[in-house]
């Protein structure tokens, strides 16, 4: 285990190290202690080891990430695994906005709730929430899943592409071009896979779940929908 | 009665046959007009600004013999690898999807060529621009297509788009012709859909967050990459000010006769200014926070010639880019095609339909018949020879003015033809030492 300490050896040294992995390294096993809340906490890394973060952060924890598996023995910032590539990232905590944008790849787990625009732009990710997630959330999502065991805010879906949004409890508003659509064995069969992934499914079972996805009416203009846009 | 002279028709000056035109297509198509390129109405611009060469209180340089260097240095705040270009002279940013992979290569070679570097766009970075370009900066925009640290790392410098000239505070479109499976593949979308790319980031909003993220990027990068970050000519100064507050190494500031690869043609022509307006204001906010020549300033938008150059690096920039002139010069636009522009209701010059992909010169399409047209070799040497033109260009007046680099032109070098002009640029009106809005009235 190598232990490195945020507050007295910095940010930019904390990266560089995590950086300088490449391939097989016997340096898998990575604590990071006293992070106070700084930014880009384990961005940019590439490479199989695991990494747990002792405390919360704050703007693009895991940005980017690549193979790595980085857990957070806190809450998180905006951003939290933006533009994952693969690998994992659970958040013990809360997260606040943007969690997952645009990821490509990889999983993001987050135990406690989400904020606003959680899964934004998404194309390819999963992200498995235990708790509720704000509105907006999985605004223009193009592909991967979100998983919310909780609730979802306004907007949800809103200029959705091929997603998939499976919620558990109450969805306040459902946005543009976002409908409820059918569970069907396969959806089944992927939501226990993801709830498992997710570290959930003692938690839910597939079966209390709405799917939601895209009504791709929006796909190619058509005036006649201008109020939706 | 049918003898007394009758009044000749008289078209509206309001009402013209443009307009009238353009009503008639809007109420039959239900759909406003799209297309590419900048701005086409007349604006203020360096045709309206003067060199004054050198004479007896000022001594020019000779043409032939005494040197005027042309490099830039792009990067040198915080980057740990600034970028050192031979000329002032970049491409813009245009995305593949835009533009063909063989229009892109031809970028690739011919700013290579000309010692200087070329910019992806919105839709990643591709195997024909990165292989063929020496220097490659990999814009960073609020769709993120495409977008992976590999690239980025393989980049040589990052642009965060926050905005462009042709449409400022507007997002991308790519029309579902032009999405082809390797267009789809790229932007993870559905092959076919028509694409638009958001206008804001998704996960930042404002100059606070933006100093965030750039940071993140340089974390990522470990601090090597310069960061520009490109603004749309609207609020140059305070932009220009607030992106530099934000931590970045170079502003772009892009004006509205800069193209897009399609747009509203309102957006294009209603919103934003010109970049002559636009200069001065962005210099006037690196110089009052001490950072002028130090956040270096590229400007774009409707540069044509080393005349056009010079002026804008007279004005304080530190360089251009080019995107509509460099896809003429590959051969965008060519009379060679005129039967087919007629074909499809215009004419070469025109021709502005780019997100249609049916672009007869086989540069703003997707269309395996059509891109196989054109010769990236070829192009590349066209786009080289242009870009040293306009450095020759730019050289024999920054000479004429008896300056022996690029950089040391400056505004008390020009005077204006016309009093927007000289009020945009800040420089008197030819044969007075009026500035509209800062000396007299």
């Amino acid at each position: 285990m190598q232990t490195f300490d945020l507050g007295s050896e910095g940010l930019r040294a904390l990266n560089a190290a995590l950086h300088a992995l490449k391939g097989q390294t016997n340096m898998t096993s990575w604590e990071v202690v006293n992070p106070r809340g700084a930014h880009a906490i384990a961005a940019g890394v590439d490479a199989p080891v695991d990494i747990t973060v002792r405390g919360s952060t704050g703007y693009y924890c895991a940005g980017m990430n690549k193979l790595a598996t980085i857990r957070v023995k806190g809450s998180v910032g905006p951003g939290v695994a933006e533009n994952m590539m693969s690998g994992t990232v659970i958040i013990d905590g809360d997260a606040s906005q943007y969690a997952g944008a645009t990821g490509r790849g990889g999983l993001l787990v987050i135990k406690g709730n989400a904020s606003s625009r959680c899964g934004i732009s998404m194309k390819g990710i999963d992200i498995v929430v235990h708790g509720s997630i704000g509105h907006m959330s999985a605004f223009m999502a193009q592909s991967g899943n979100l998983v919310v065991l909780g609730d979802a805010g306004e907007a949800l879906g809103d200029s959705l592409y091929e997603a998939r949004i499976f919620v558990r409890g109450k969805v306040k508003s459902l946005g543009a071009d976002c409908i409820e659509k059918e569970m069907r064995d396969e959806h089944f069969a992927a939501l226990e896979e993801l709830l498992r992934r997710g570290e959930a499914d003692a938690k839910a079972r597939p079966e209390e779940f709405r799917r939601y996805g895209s009504a791709r009416k929006l796909y190619n203009f058509n005036i006649d929908n201008a109020s939706a846009y | 009665m049918t003898d007394l002279p009758r009044t000749p028709p008289r078209f509206s000056a309001t009402f013209t046959p443009a307009v009238n035109a353009e009503i008639r297509r809007a109420a039959a198509s239900g759909i406003y007009d799209i297309r590419g390129g900048g701005t086409k109405r007349h604006l203020p611009h360096f045709d309206d600004l003067l060199f004054l060469g050198a004479s007896i209180s000022r001594y020019p340089l000779e043409g032939y013999r005494e040197k005027c260097a042309t490099d830039v240095w792009l990067g040198t705040r915080f980057a740990k690898k600034p970028i050192h270009l031979d000329i002032p002279i970049t491409i813009a940013g245009m995305s593949f999807g835009a533009l063909s992979g063989p229009a892109k290569e031809a970028l690739g070679r011919g700013a290579t060529m000309a010692g200087t570097s070329t910019t992806t766009g919105d839709g990643g970075m591709t195997e024909e621009e990165r292989g063929h370009s020496k220097t490659l900066v990999y814009q960073y925009l609020p769709s993120r297509y495409g977008m992976n640290p590999d690239d980025l790392r393989r980049a040589d410098a990052i642009e965060v788009v926050v905005g462009q000239g042709a449409k400022p505070g507007g997002g991308g479109m790519l029309l579902g012709q032009k999405i082809s499976d390797r267009v789809a593949n790229m932007r993870n979308l559905p092959k076919g859909i028509d694409q638009r790319s958001a206008c804001r980031h998704p996960d930042w909003t404002g100059p606070d967050d933006l100093e965030i993220k750039i940071m993140e990027l340089r974390e990522i990068t470990d601090w090597e990459k310069p960061i520009y970050v490109k603004v749309g000519g609207a609020r140059p100064y305070y932009d220009t000010a607030l992106a530099v507050k934000s931590g970045a190494d170079v502003v772009v500031v892009d004006g509205m006769q800069g193209g897009t690869a399609a747009t509203q043609d309102v957006f294009i022509e209603h919103v934003g200014m010109p970049i002559l307006a636009c200069i001065p204001q962005a210099v006037k906010a690196l110089q009052d926070l001490g950072m002028h020549r130090k956040v270096q300033l590229i400007v774009s938008g409707g540069i044509r010639s080393g005349a056009d150059v010079a002026k804008a690096l007279a004005l304080g920039a530190d360089a251009v880019a080019i995107g509509t002139a460099a896809l003429i010069a590959l051969g965008d636009n060519d009379p060679k095609w005129e039967q087919e522009y007629q074909k499809l209701g215009t004419t070469a010059d025109a021709y502005d339909d780019w997100h249609e992909g049916r672009d007869p010169a086989g540069i703003t399409t997707q269309d395996p018949e059509l891109f196989s047209r054109f010769d990236p070799i070829l192009g590349g040497r066209r786009l080289k020879n242009y870009l040293k033109v306009m450095t020759l260009e730019a050289q024999t007046i920054a000479r004429a003015c008896g300056k022996s680099h690029l950089h040391n032109l400056e505004p008390e070098d020009l005077c204006a033809l016309t009093i927007e002009a000289a009020a945009m640029a800040g420089v008197p009106i030819a044969g007075t030492s009026w500035i509209p809005g800062r000396t007299g009235f």
